[in-house]
């Protein structure tokens, strides 16, 4: 239990997928310039990664280990991850059209999130077992949700700003990503046990 | 050699599984999309600017195929799109008049200011630091959030006020969501002149006075000046415009002693023509109780003191009314 815990805490705060390892940046600079969107983004970062790390597991460990191809994993990988995305989305358009609405655009985006692959990648290097894969997941995504919920507020005010105008737009984000980066860093210390 | 086969055929071998389940899924899963909406989706502007209340175009052709929004609501493309999407609909369309931005504030008090504003040269920004920092609390700030919103290049701040380009004007509503001060109006163009009341204050007249060159000061004069009941009512010191009853003759405009109320934006000859008959006597008292009478409110000013002379507000109204009648008799 205490694992779990330590896991969940570690993927929300201290190894944060975007502001400690700098994964899925892509996303977090493209859809955080309002709070409503980061969030819809955010929900759907929560569950494709879930679902992704309960899904890749079976794979990896009846499909890859077994046959000493743990070299392929990150081919096999994306190859999951998109199909599994299209699956999703096309069987929530039909079974669960409110949900499909909430994620909108944001859930086929995600296919090509290198958060998403991250996730699954580090769940085979950490060899976590099934359960503690799906939390790394889980928490990863929320983790995901919290810094860019956090930076698309920043950002929305950081709009009416006047900054030098070689400065505005992409560049001034990027650097108020990275100082938020910096305030992140004060939880490297954050221990459970 | 074993893991050099094997790995061409596991990855294969998902492959194919995931494809296959895959178009097994486009095929169980399929949802029915209405073939009018891709139709429509096609001919709407692409300017996604929520104008119709819908989240972009697509969203709005949705609303529009399940029948919930009307098909005259997008006003980016006017009329003619109306007219298109009625025909993909097959309903008649009910085109309204045409909308464009109004800003309520001629910005003749903005050089009036209660303190120094220094800081983020944005309205909302602006207003938070004791509602901005002109004498008016109701003016437009010019801070120029208006100009930033708006995609159609159709808002500009002159002179320290925001100015809308009515030919630009799509009526997105981008500018009128935005504003702070609530200035901004969604104004119908109905009437062949049009006639707008530049001021949003609902302060009392002496107040205004203070605080604006040509602000509102709640007199009445353009109510009866007005030749149709209710097209022009002064609620809370502030004179509004019934765009619905207006038939935009224009006489309220003339009638203003303030200029608060435009033509076609421009401030008409408020001399009405009786006046030059007056005997110079009767000018020169008019001009003095004219004096008098303008920062008056309305209440006050209506029990006249002396039952033989007319006021130059009676005679206004009268003269006012004679012109009114002439107006709406004559093309009927």
């Amino acid at each position: 239990m205490t694992q779990i815990l330590a896991i969940a805490l570690g993927a929300v705060l201290v190894n944060n997928f975007i502001l400690s390892q700098f994964l899925g940046i892509c996303p977090f600079m493209g859809v955080s310039k309002k709070i409503d969107t980061a969030l819809g983004m955010g929900m759907a970062v929560i569950f494709v990664m879930g679902v992704a790390s309960a899904v890749n597991y079976p794979i990896n460990k009846y499909l890859l280990l077994p046959n000493d191809l743990i070299f392929m994993q990150t081919v096999t990988y994306i190859l999951v991850i998109a199909s599994l995305v299209q699956f999703v989305e096309m069987f929530l358009q039909k079974a669960v059209p409110s949900l499909y609405e909430a994620l909108g655009v944001y859930l086929p985006l995600i296919t090509t999130n290198c958060a998403v692959l991250g996730v699954v990648l580090q769940n085979t290097q950490k060899t976590y077992n099934f359960i503690e894969s799906v939390t790394y997941g889980v928490t990863g995504g929320i983790g995901f949700l919290v810094a860019i919920v956090l930076f698309a507020s920043i950002r929305e005010r950081l709009e009416f700003a006047v900054c030098p105008k070689s400065f505005e737009g992409f560049p001034i984000a990027l650097v108020t990503a990275s100082l938020l980066a910096l305030a992140f860093m004060g939880f490297s210390g954050l221990k459970i046990w | 050699m074993n893991t050099v086969l094997l790995a061409p055929i596991i990855l294969g071998v998902l492959g194919i599984v995931f494809g296959a389940v895959l178009a097994f899924a486009s095929k169980v899963f399929a949802v029915e999309k209405d073939p009018r909406e891709e139709e429509i989706a096609s001919i709407l502007p692409g300017a996604n600017c929520g104008g119709c209340g819908y989240p972009g175009c697509s969203g709005y052709a949705n609303a529009v195929v399940k029948g919930i929004a009307p098909v005259n609501a997008c006003s980016p493309g006017g009329a003619d799109l109306a007219k298109q999407i009625a025909e993909i609909m097959g309903v008649e369309a009910e085109i309204g008049a045409r909308r464009v931005a109004e800003v309520l504030c001629s910005g003749h008090g903005c050089d009036k200011l209660r303190y120094d504003y220094v800081g983020l040269s944005d309205c909302r920004a602006m207003v938070k630091v004791s509602s901005g920092p002109l004498q008016c609390t109701y003016g437009c700030l010019g801070g120029g959030t208006c100009e930033q919103v708006c995609q159609f290049d159709a808002i500009h701040i002159v002179n320290g006020v925001a100015v809308v380009d009515p030919d630009a004007c799509v009526a997105c509503n981008q500018c009128v969501e935005v504003c702070p001060k609530n200035l901004i109006h969604m104004i119908p163009l109905k009437t062949k002149r049009h006639v707008a009341v530049n001021c949003h204050s609902e302060a009392k007249g002496a107040e205004v006075r203070k605080s604006c060159d040509d602000g509102c000061i709640g007199c009445g004069l353009c109510v009866k000046a007005c030749p149709k009941e209710g097209a022009i009512v002064v609620e809370n010191n502030l004179a509004k415009i019934n765009y619905d009853l207006c038939i935009g003759c224009g006489l309220c405009a003339q009638a203003c002693p303030r200029k608060t109320i435009t033509i076609d934006g421009k401030v008409p000859e408020p001399k009405p023509k009786k006046e030059d008959k007056l005997t110079p006597q009767d000018s020169k008292e008019a001009a003095v109780a004219q004096d008098k009478n303008a920062p008056v409110p309305d209440g006050v000013r209506t029990a006249p003191a002396s039952k033989d002379l007319d006021t130059p507000a009676e005679m206004l109204q009268k003269q006012a009314e004679r012109h009114a009648e002439k107006k709406i008799t004559d093309p009927k």
